[in-house]
């Protein structure tokens, strides 16, 4: 459990624990460096919108958000778990109950994305563990401690003076005007970690997505990765909660994936891809969101699943224009297999 | 090359899988009873028995992927739980047809993943890229290479995952019914590769319910049902009564004609 203990320390503690030099990087990064540029550009194209502090830091944050979820997802959705982002972002929830709760109630200051990000963390494992030593990887199981967790959420919300429901909404359906300068930081932080840590274990991840038996007779140490998975999902889950909302989160784990597969030639190309259609609609419906005073984790969400109805529309009819080299595979994969198979038996 | 050292192998050094008096159960009824058997390196064996007889279950045994009750099971000589060696072990499950179908992993891909465990993370070598090119020759697939798995037909997808057993140059090709759902003419040049493989070396455990399949082409045929009722030569196998009390009466082998 070493590892793993490491692991969760890194993902749980680390940028929750930033020393004040951290910040103080932190706060040149984005006010100094990023905010400077990104008034240059306000300035130099006309888009005041870029100019507003709150605006550069949504953009940010979606940003980052386009980059992790996708890595993540694309594994997850792959081995048919995406429901379990989902999950952990409705136990999230719980988490910033808690956290929320614990501060009115024991007059703490405890941050609530660091009670969820806890909260997240310990699901995830928990989950995984049920997977391992009970094969209780159904929905029903999923579905249950989902409920479960949002239902933990409201009771505590409620269970105090009314007081804490206040700032819930922003919770719940996501708002660009909550993300302060510590919740980018956080994800400037998470992005970092994630995308190293899925780039260091690409291979396993992908064997054990691909063929889990044959990855496992191969000695590669599944149930880790595994782990590994969730946790990085947990983490992505709860920082990227403030902006896409609880309810929806879980879009971002899902959509770019699902469009990336469609188009995507190797599994490569579907990370990038997924990450690329993940930062379309990032900015785009942060866009929309702030021009026509929008739900910004909505009109992320509805961006990316247009985008995928157009993959699938170009897919469905333009597929020999679009891609060539795929004709026909993409409608008819059993003539185009047969031909080669004769030709392969020469 | 790893594949060499399996058939140069004097006598005296340790077989490939050691099985002793194993025992395992699901819940308190043993699906695998009182196993014991050895595979020699450069051995084909194929494990026949009916539905539900444990073969399968015996396969992930003697790979280590699950832990017997009762008994011992050696890989290499090693005790197979905590056997880390995972190049020298491939193995094709039965129904990889279904799981790769929506995923973009394209031919290429999923030969090189027979190189991960000896490069888990860092840039491939020259000698894996060799590897990897060769075994996508060596089943006739190379002009399939960045074609998606998902988009091959069965008895393409089989020689992928036989392509990586090879790119990964394993000692031990393990296979789970691997030609179900595959034609049968794709089926006859399957199993006639995997019988070219193992006369250049390359031990062979197949699982498999067409029992005409294992009797023209392994060596060696194991018939269980819980028991194992026979273990020994594929000719002798035609012979004795094993299939009968592991099948019950009526049973007919029937041996496939093949050309040479």
């Amino acid at each position: 459990m070493t590892r793993l203990d490491y692991l969760a320390n890194e993902v749980g503690a680390t940028p929750l624990a930033l020393t004040d030099w951290l910040f103080g990087l932190l706060d040149w990064l984005l006010t100094d460096a990023y905010g400077a540029g990104m008034d240059w550009i306000a300035w130099t194209f006309g888009v005041r919108t870029l100019s507003y502090p709150y605006m550069q830091r949504a953009y940010l944050a979606v940003i980052c958000i386009g980059i992790v979820g996708p890595l993540v997802g694309t594994f997850l959705v792959h081995r048919e778990m995406a429901m379990i982002g989902d999950t952990l972002a409705h136990t999230a929830f719980a988490g910033v109950a808690v956290g929320l709760f614990a501060n009115s109630v024991l007059s703490l200051s405890v941050h609530p994305l660091a009670t969820a990000m806890v909260v997240a963390v310990g699901t995830a494992l928990l989950v995984e563990l049920l997977v391992e030593y009970a094969d209780a990887h159904s929905d029903t199981s999923l579905a249950i401690v989902l409920t479960g967790g949002f239902a933990v959420g409201s009771v505590l919300i409620t269970a105090t003076d009314g007081g804490i429901s206040v700032g819930i909404d922003a919770y719940l359906f996501g708002s660009l005007a909550t993300v302060s300068k510590a919740s980018v930081g956080l994800l400037l932080a998470m992005t970092a970690l994630v995308a190293g840590l899925v780039g260091a274990a690409y291979r396993p991840l992908l064997y054990a997505t691909f063929d889990e038996t044959a990855a496992r007779a191969a000695r590669i140490d599944v149930p880790f990765y595994n782990r590994l998975l969730v946790v990085l999902t947990a983490a992505v889950v709860v920082s990227a909660m403030q902006i896409l909302g609880v309810i929806l989160v879980a879009a971002m784990l899902v959509v770019p994936v699902a469009a990336a597969a469609r188009v995507a030639r190797t599994f490569k190309q579907s990370l990038l891809l997924a990450v690329l259609a993940g930062e379309f609609a990032g900015v785009v419906g942060v866009t929309v969101s702030y021009r026509y005073g929008l739900a910004a984790g909505g009109s992320i969400v509805l961006t990316g699943i247009a985008l995928y109805a157009v993959v699938l529309a170009v897919d469905a009819f333009g597929a020999k224009e679009w891609v060539p080299g795929r004709e026909s595979a993409g409608r008819n994969p059993e003539s185009a297999v047969e031909e080669s198979d004769a030709a392969v038996e020469d | 090359m790893t594949g060499a050292t399996a058939r140069d192998r004097p006598d005296g050094t340790p077989p490939v899988v050691g099985v002793e008096n194993v025992t395992f159960g699901f819940g308190s009824e043993p699906v695998v009873e009182d196993v014991s058997l050895t595979v020699e390196p450069g051995a084909f064996l194929g494990v026949v028995g009916p539905n539900g007889s444990g073969k399968s279950t015996l396969l992930e045994l003697l790979l280590g992927l699950r832990a017997p009750d009762e008994g011992t099971v050696r890989l290499f000589g090693e005790p197979a739980a905590s056997f880390d060696d995972g190049e020298r072990v491939a193995y094709v499950a039965q129904n990889v047809a279904g799981a790769v179908r929506d995923m973009p992993v394209t031919v290429r891909e999923a030969v090189r993943m027979g190189r991960y465990p000896r490069r888990l993370v860092g840039r491939f070598s020259d000698a894996d890229r060799r590897a990897v090119a060769s075994a996508l020759d060596r089943v006739g697939i190379a002009n399939l290479a960045d074609r998606q798995v998902g988009r091959l037909s069965g008895g393409q997808r089989q020689r992928v995952f036989i392509a990586r057993a090879l790119a990964a140059e394993a000692d031990l090709l393990a296979l789970d019914e691997p030609t179900v759902g595959v034609d049968a003419r794709s089926r006859e040049a399957f199993y006639a590769m995997l019988a070219d493989l193992n006369d250049e070396g390359l031990t062979v455990v197949l699982v498999e319910h067409d029992i005409g399949v294992v009797t023209t082409h392994a060596s060696e045929i194991a018939c269980l049902n819980r028991e194992l009722h026979f273990h020994g030569d594929s000719a002798e196998f035609v012979e004795t009564d094993a299939l009968g009390s592991a099948y019950g009466p009526n049973q007919h082998v029937l041996h496939h004609d093949h050309e040479p």
